[in-house]
């Protein structure tokens, strides 16, 4: 079941946009409709289908219209037209009371600058969704203080937002989305503000989280990387319009056109590949020749980035099992170097 | 058909175009003051009793008393600065060391200010919100503050003559006029300069309006609202000198009698007075909206 539904979204900004949008709908492209309208064409028909528990990354360059699909999410952003269902509620039939209780009780949100309270304390920060909740003091600085220690950043419960290194104060941001324990997370190139060094330790802190939250996120980002290390789902948005949607190994293998080609062209495919994905099935591969001594066992999910060092070193095979121990596949240099040429 | 023969009227404005507008103006007045006199009649009273209860409390307190209460409030508001304290501590006490009647003189002044700056927060405060969350409420009100800013400051004392004769009563609401409109402006700035996504993180997590407004738009706008408060403050103060021409009494009459006896070592004396209170009130009005900024862009 989906957890997030969003079906034929069309957003265009601008003083009249019901009027513009029968042109988008015809098929207008984003300049045509600025050049003769001057509306600004933000979300052209894109429909998701988002699964719970997920990480579902929505990516694209900066003007692709990912923020302004993130909000519609939550609705801090009401489409021209277009459905958006969560847990099956249509989210755009919620009256503004409703709407409120929507977002206090389903999902938050991280934000890209962090969005800290700069007037409030760190133990304050976090304890804002619970606050606007009306959850007793006591018992919400318990539940702060919880979310404080799971990132990390003890003993800076009094300091302010200010006083804080960027790593810092997302990781408050962080730990302010999760205290509210929402179904839903909704991060808005919450990252990309970070040092390359800290992002990736963030990016790993994030998949522990999860590992054990088992949360749906929607993770915004303009970084290929990011999104193949945490996407369960990609979704390639350019202009407005989603353009391709799949895991990272079909993004890679199969990109849906020039504008995703380009994208991944410089990937390092080894570290996004997985085993299941490049072997041979157990049917189809000529076992007779291979060597049992230098043959290894490694789980269908690994990446081959780890297998790459056995094969090269001593040409031994990899005998690749699924979660029970029984045999799938193989993948012998053959296979290897066939999944790391890059296909034109 | 004369005016075809004698074409002097072009030269010379002449008599006949012209608009009735004093006539029309005084005899609206007259009627509105006979009409709606007894409400002003209330609020006069309403004003003068603020102020004299006020100034009497002040007066009563024994200066070092005085001094030490404008010390401690300063110590407090500017976050324990010695420095600063100090120092209007020191200003406070030459208003009097210049001329012992200037303390009272100062005290008068200063409960006309006050009254008039309380009026100013009660009425800018909710104005500048209400222009910060409508573009309507801004576009209808904007002009006004202009118009408000262009005319001369002594214009506002005519029309409180007119509605409450001379004293320290029209002195207020010329006072208001003019000190509320950069009230009215940094509390709209203020507000609308607060980071975007900073209030979409309180409509994320389903803050309602008026969550929204109490704690996060007003806490984060205090620092351009408190600047308000101390222009407003500033303005008051220059007001309520000017209103020493319709008998206004404090410091600002010292001036004028000065000026009218031709005595620049009086006037002078008196001018250095204002300065001093000057320098106290702004220091006590800044200090405050200092000490959140700082707390608010601390250095990293």
């Amino acid at each position: 079941m989906s957890k997030i539904e969003i079906k034929n979204i069309y957003k265009i900004f601008g003083p009249k946009p019901e009027q513009v949008l029968s042109m988008v709908q015809d098929g207008a492209g984003k300049e045509q409709v600025l050049e003769e309208t001057g509306h600004t064409v933000g979300l052209d028909n894109v429909s998701l289908s988002i699964k719970e528990g997920e990480i579902f990354v929505c990516m694209g360059l900066s003007g692709s219209g990912k923020s302004t699909l993130i909000r519609h999410i939550n609705r801090l952003i009401d489409p021209t037209a277009g459905k958006v269902l969560v847990n099956d509620v249509d989210v755009l039939s919620l009256n503004a009371k409703e709407i409120l209780e929507f977002r206090k009780k389903t999902m938050s949100m991280v934000f890209q600058r962090f969005g800290l309270f700069p007037h409030k304390t760190i133990i304050e920060n976090v304890a804002y969704g619970l606050e606007i909740q009306e959850v007793p003091e006591d018992k919400r600085k318990e539940i702060a203080q919880g979310q404080i220690d799971a990132v990390g950043l003890q003993g800076f419960e009094n300091q302010y937002p200010a006083q804080l290194s960027g790593g810092m104060q997302q990781r408050v941001g962080l730990a302010r989305a999760l205290a509210t324990d929402p179904q839903i997370l909704l991060m808005d190139e919450a990252f990309s503000a970070l040092d390359p060094l800290i992002r990736s330790e963030m990016q790993t802190q994030l998949v522990d989280l999860q590992s054990k939250l088992k949360k749906t996120i929607v993770f915004i980002t303009h970084d290929l990387d990011e999104s193949l290390k945490l996407g369960d789902h990609i979704g390639i948005l350019n202009g407005g319009r989603l353009v391709q949607v799949g895991r990272p190994e079909d993004i890679i293998l199969n990109p849906a056109d020039d504008y995703v080609k380009a994208f991944v062209k410089d990937v390092n495919r080894s570290k996004v590949l997985r085993a299941k994905t490049v072997m041979s099935k157990i049917d189809k591969f000529d076992a007779s020749g291979i060597n049992p001594s230098s043959t290894y066992k490694y789980d269908e999910d690994t990446f081959i980035e780890d297998l790459i060092p056995r094969v090269l070193k001593d040409r031994s095979t990899i005998e690749v099992i699924d979660k029970t121990g029984t045999t799938t596949g193989y993948i012998s240099s053959e296979e290897l170097s066939e999944a790391l040429t890059k296909t034109n | 058909m004369e005016l075809l023969t004698d074409p002097s009227w072009l030269y010379d404005w002449p008599k006949w175009l012209d608009i009735p507008l004093m006539k029309w103006i005084n005899n609206g007045f007259k009627v509105f003051n006979e009409e709606y006199g007894i409400y002003f009649e209330y609020v006069n009273n309403f004003l003068l009793g603020a102020i004299l209860s006020l100034k009497k409390f002040l007066i009563m307190l024994p200066w070092p008393l005085v001094i030490a209460l404008v010390v401690a409030i300063v110590f407090f508001s500017s976050g324990r600065k010695i420095g600063t304290t100090i120092f209007v501590g020191f200003c406070t006490f030459f208003i009097g060391f210049l001329h012992p009647r200037f303390w009272d003189k100062a005290i008068e002044t200063t409960s006309i200010m006050l009254i008039g700056i309380i009026i100013c927060v009660f009425i800018g405060i909710p104005l500048g919100i209400s222009m910060a969350r409508s573009v309507r409420v801004r576009n209808a009100t904007l002009p006004v503050l202009d118009l408000m800013q262009t005319i001369p400051s002594f214009c506002y004392l005519i029309p409180g003559i007119m509605l409450f004769g001379l004293g320290a009563v029209p002195a207020i609401i010329a006072t208001v006029i003019y000190a509320v409109p950069p009230l009215i402006r940094l509390t709209d700035l203020g507000i609308r300069l607060v980071d975007t996504e900073v209030i979409e993180a309180a409509e994320a997590f389903g803050a309602s309006d008026k969550q929204k407004l109490l704690g996060v738009q007003l806490p984060l706008a205090l620092p351009n609202i408190m600047q308000g408060i101390n222009q407003c403050t500033m303005m008051a103060l220059s007001m309520v000198v000017i209103a020493s021409m319709i008998g206004t009494r404090g410091l600002g009459d010292e001036v004028l009698l000065g000026l009218q006896q031709l005595n620049v070592g009086k006037a002078t004396e008196a001018g250095l007075a204002i300065v001093l209170l000057a320098i106290v009130l702004d220091r006590i009005t800044q200090a405050y909206g200092q000490r959140i900024q700082e707390r608010n862009t601390a250095p990293k």
